[in-house]
């Protein structure tokens, strides 16, 4: 059957009206082979397997781009997390920035905007490299421009490192001083129950579990998404789920399509599709926007939650069906810089850090791009951190924490970041917390729900 | 490379205020970049001119950019919208 005027116009007008994107397309590649107890053997052998499959991910996907008409925004790199490249060369910070420096070359030299896994996972205890690797981030991540660093604190099978927790608060405070408006923090990520094909950054790395080379793409379509909602105002929800779950089924087809053939072209494995609606800062293409559509008066107010739950349970729904390789973190992103809805709430005092905390328990994956009072103390931020990755390990999800204490500034005031960080209110939190429920440390542990063999 | 060849069809739209020769530019654009025109559709809605037009470029002596190119150009002249896309994203996202 032929495709009907009105279906490819459907398609043309989610791109060209409602900022239907590829957001990224995520070359995972394992460096372990390229490990060696000489730095610089290790650095050189990085570089020639970085940039020589750069350069295909770069032409093909602009070749797949163009075929499609559908833009692709982000071409990134995931790596294996530097702590295990790290584990031969001896335990010197230098070291790790040094790492951290030619990772951010190679990313510069391949024209990509992006490098994720320089990172740990440390939910049940903390190598000696790991610690000089997360001490290092604050100078690493200060002097270059590209990397980006995730840490993953928590998992469900192994309960919460709450001296790596305590130690992250630290680290934060530490970058935020050391970078203009403490903006290296946005290239931070801490999770628990961290997936190892996450596509989007500051979180994706090229965990063990994965084979040479994987491609991970992660759609986007906040604003196809409102424009149903907003052409069904007077259907029931159980309607409206349906209506959101055809359109997401749609959105993700495209999305594997891409993925595919840009895999297909470069002969590797294509990986997931992460089919988390990923908002900018472009006008309607917001996920508050979505709640509001749905009929929530403003983004944090009773009814949020409710909405949140219903749109991402269709998400998913819609997804699945489309893709038998969905994966990722495939929830819903609410990040306060960097989603037009988001800000206008924090500003118009209808959304708190306690309102945001709720949304991540029924499907979102964290507490995203979120600035707060430079002078936040370290125990503070550490609370927050513990607070939400219990409500992942809990509940057996991935949730994250990528917070930003802008130096020098105030509750209410507004921080620019640019770009596709957009710009952020700061928000109000206590200056004091828990000092001493993490001066305890030790690890929280594994929840009941944990023993299920 | 494991792909050949093979038959590459794409979807033009166009969308816009009518006027005399719109489909007679894009025909002539089409002939002279050697793509054979498969089917057209074409329709006016509240005066606003709506047209699909399937194209076969397997044979053309342009690549989808080169095309894109051109009638980016007429687009321009006419004040119209269009777009040309590959028809397999219509088919996976239309079609289980």
């Amino acid at each position: 059957m032929r495709i009907s005027v009105e279906e490819v116009f459907e398609t043309v007008s989610m791109t060209v009206d409602h900022h239907f994107d590829i957001r990224t397309v995520t070359l995972g590649i394992n460096l372990k082979d390229c490990m060696d107890r000489n730095i610089d053997k290790l650095i050189s052998r990085i570089k020639a397997k970085i940039t020589d499959k750069a350069k295909v991910l770069n032409k093909y996907a602009d070749a797949t781009e163009e075929k499609y008409g559908i833009p692709i925004t982000n071409r990134r790199i995931a790596v294996t997390p530097a702590s295990i490249l790290l584990e031969p060369l001896g335990q010197k910070r230098a070291t790790a920035v040094r790492l951290a420096r030619a990772l951010d070359k190679a990313a510069r030299d391949s024209k990509i905007d992006f490098l994720g896994g320089f990172g740990a996972m440390v939910q049940k205890g903390m190598t000696r490299t790991d610690e000089i690797l997360i001490d290092s981030i604050p100078r690493a991540l200060s002097s270059t421009k590209r990397v980006c660093a995730f840490i993953n604190l928590a998992s469900t099978q192994a309960g919460i490192n709450m001296n790596a927790v305590e130690k992250v608060g630290r680290i934060i405070k530490d970058l935020a001083g050391r970078t203009a408006n403490g903006i290296g923090c946005a290239r931070l990520a801490v999770f628990a129950n961290v997936p190892e094909d996450n596509p989007f950054m500051a979180g994706a790395h090229h965990g063990i579990g994965e084979p040479d080379f994987s491609l991970n793409i992660g759609i986007s379509g906040p604003g196809v998404v409102r424009d149903v909602v907003l052409h069904n105002p007077n259907c029931d929800l159980t309607q409206l789920s349906e209506v959101i779950k055809r359109t997401v089924f749609k959105i993700t087809r495209a999305g594997e399509l891409i993925g595919r053939e840009i895999a297909e072209l470069m002969k590797i494995d294509f990986g997931i599709v992460d089919i988390s609606l990923a908002s900018t800062t472009q006008k309607h293409d917001s996920v508050a926007e979505i709640i509001e559509a749905m009929g929530v008066e403003k983004m944090g107010l009773p009814g949020t939650t409710a909405a949140v739950a219903l749109l991402m349970d269709a998400v998913k729904k819609g997804g699945a069906m489309a893709s038998g390789n969905v994966g990722g973190l495939s929830g819903t992103f609410i990040p306060v810089s960097e989603d037009s809805g988001m800000i206008r709430a924090v500003k118009a005092g209808t959304l708190n850090l306690q309102k945001l905390e709720a949304l991540t328990s029924v499907c979102s994956v964290g507490l995203d791009m979120f600035a707060v009072p430079g002078d936040t103390p370290a125990d503070v931020l550490s609370g927050i951190i513990a607070d939400e990755l219990s409500i992942g390990v809990i509940n057996n999800k991935t949730t994250g924490v990528r917070v930003i204490p802008v130096p020098g500034k105030k509750a209410g005031d507004v921080v620019s970041f640019g770009g596709l960080l957009g710009t952020a209110p700061v928000m109000k939190v206590p200056k004091k917390g828990c000092a001493k429920l993490i001066a305890r440390k030790g690890r929280i542990p594994s929840p009941i729900t944990s023993l299920r063999n | 490379m494991a792909r050949k060849k093979q038959q590459q069809i794409c979807i033009v739209t166009v969308t816009g205020a009518d006027r005399v020769g719109i489909i007679a530019r894009l025909a002539n654009a089409m002939a002279e970049a050697n793509i054979n025109i498969l089917d057209v559709n074409q329709n006016i809605m509240e005066k606003y001119f709506v047209m699909t037009m399937a194209v076969d470029i397997t044979k053309s002596t342009s690549d989808i950019k080169q095309i894109r190119k051109k009638l980016d150009k007429i687009s321009k002249e006419m004040g119209l919208t269009i777009t040309i896309q590959d028809e397999n994203i219509f088919k996976v996202m239309h079609r289980v």
